[in-house]
């Protein structure tokens, strides 16, 4: 026969446990930490912390001088086999259909490299060169300092991770901060650089 | 303090001080660190048995709200963000250390023997082929589905998933058709003759005394 505290067990039992499961996957919508981070991105815009970089032309800047222009940014090394290429071509992809459009504030790309040992300046010149970026309002950059770079991945969520052959595996994903330098947007990198080009356009300035 | 409990508390002690070199590969930390973990919930589900509480065991009628608590707390830890957050995030893997034996390990050694055959092969019947979807899910997917793991990392998970999925599936089935351990073959007579009594044993397991006496 069925107890007397079988059924509040049970109600107990449920309810941990779906509560459990709906926070983890945020009622069901995701299940990987990318997704999270880019579904609590569009909940609300994330501020970011200000930090120093270098670009490719030795000068210093810091992520707070691009308040007012919303700027797209994508994290590479310039090394990378792989995604970086994509997410080069998407850059080059944005930079020629904005352009052509006479657009009247300037286009702004930011590629920050988290992997500052190896990409010096001229490494950072050559990944420009090659992507078409020369004095268009894409910067190639990378952290002032270690710490810098820690707090931008921390505040992006960037996870780098070791590939086994001397090289990094990241997540790949194009980031919009807004004009009042707040992350606005995780776009995935597969997305038509249409699309990028219109998430940078009708981002506030 | 007693020698088992003593045992599995150690035992904890070195997966937690391992946990870096469990966690660094998919594979092993969903097919060794987990079931170990759970594993050891249900050695402390016999060494606590003797001592459960009495209205606990009473309202866990049929073992029905402990089963719902393991597959609640199994697929929690199959969801890859989960994965990512106990590798990255020592907090998380701590609710990952105590939650697998207590709340997953522990009501599965308890509530299994309460459970009716079929209940069980039920579990069996849905478990096996979830671990080989997820396995597939793994294999199949072009991207990565943990932030922690590379790609590959991710399809050595998916076939070591799938692998075990054919390995439980094979052991149950021997289990459901011969009886497991398969000793009836050795007294002489063929296992799917008719004249036996009991042709078919659904699980090893024993069944349910309190159950038959309602009968």
């Amino acid at each position: 026969m069925m107890s007397r505290g079988f059924l509040p067990l049970l109600a107990i039992v449920f309810a941990v446990g779906s509560a459990a499961i709906a926070w983890e996957t945020d009622g069901l919508r995701i299940v990987t930490t990318a997704g999270a981070r880019q579904l609590a991105v569009e909940r609300a815009p994330l501020s970011l912390p200000d930090v120093g970089l270098v670009d490719q032309d030795g000068h210093a800047f810091s992520l707070s001088e691009y308040k007012g222009r919303p700027v797209l940014v994508d994290f590479i090394y310039t090394r990378c086999p792989t995604l970086c290429g994509e997410l080069g071509d998407d850059f080059h992809s944005v930079l020629k259909l904005m352009s052509g459009t006479g657009a009247a504030r300037p286009i702004d790309l930011l590629s920050i490299s988290f992997d500052p040992q190896n990409d010096d300046r001229e490494a950072l010149q050559l990944y420009g060169d090659r992507w078409g970026a020369k004095a268009r309002g894409w910067r190639i950059a990378a952290p002032a300092d270690d710490r810098s770079l820690a707090a931008l991945l921390q505040s992006f969520g960037v996870v780098v991770i070791a590939d086994g052959m001397g090289g990094f595996i990241h997540n790949s994903a194009v980031y919009l901060i807004d004009g009042h330098g707040r992350l606005a947007r995780i776009l995935d990198p597969d997305v038509p650089p249409q699309l990028l080009a219109q998430a940078l356009r009708s981002s506030t300035p | 303090m007693n020698i088992r409990l003593l045992f599995i508390v150690s035992w904890w002690l070195a997966m937690w001080l391992l946990r870096a070199t469990l966690e660094r590969d998919m594979a092993v930390h969903m097919t060794v660190q987990v079931p170990m973990l759970i594993g050891l919930g249900l050695l402390l589900a016999a060494v606590v048995r003797p001592y459960e509480l009495r209205w606990l065991a009473e309202a866990d009628w049929l073992g029905i709200p402990g089963i719902v608590a393991v597959v609640f707390g199994t697929s929690f830890w199959m969801l890859p963000r989960a994965l990512d957050e106990a590798v990255a995030d020592p907090f998380f893997d701590m609710v990952k250390f105590l939650s697998l034996p207590l709340l997953v390990g522990l009501p599965l050694g308890l509530s299994w023997r309460r459970m009716p055959s079929l209940g069980r092969a039920f579990i069996w019947a849905n478990f096996i082929p979830k671990i080989a979807a997820i396995g597939g899910l793994y294999l199949m997917a072009p991207t990565r589905l943990c932030a922690y793991y590379r790609l590959d990392q991710q399809a050595v998970a998916g076939w070591t998933l799938i692998l075990v999925a054919v390995a439980l599936g094979t052991l149950w089935f021997v289990a459901a058709f011969i009886g497991w351990p398969p000793y009836e073959r050795k007294q002489g007579s063929p296992p799917y003759s008719s004249s036996r009594r009991r042709p078919v044993r659904i699980t090893a397991g024993r069944g349910h005394p309190s159950r038959c006496r309602e009968r």
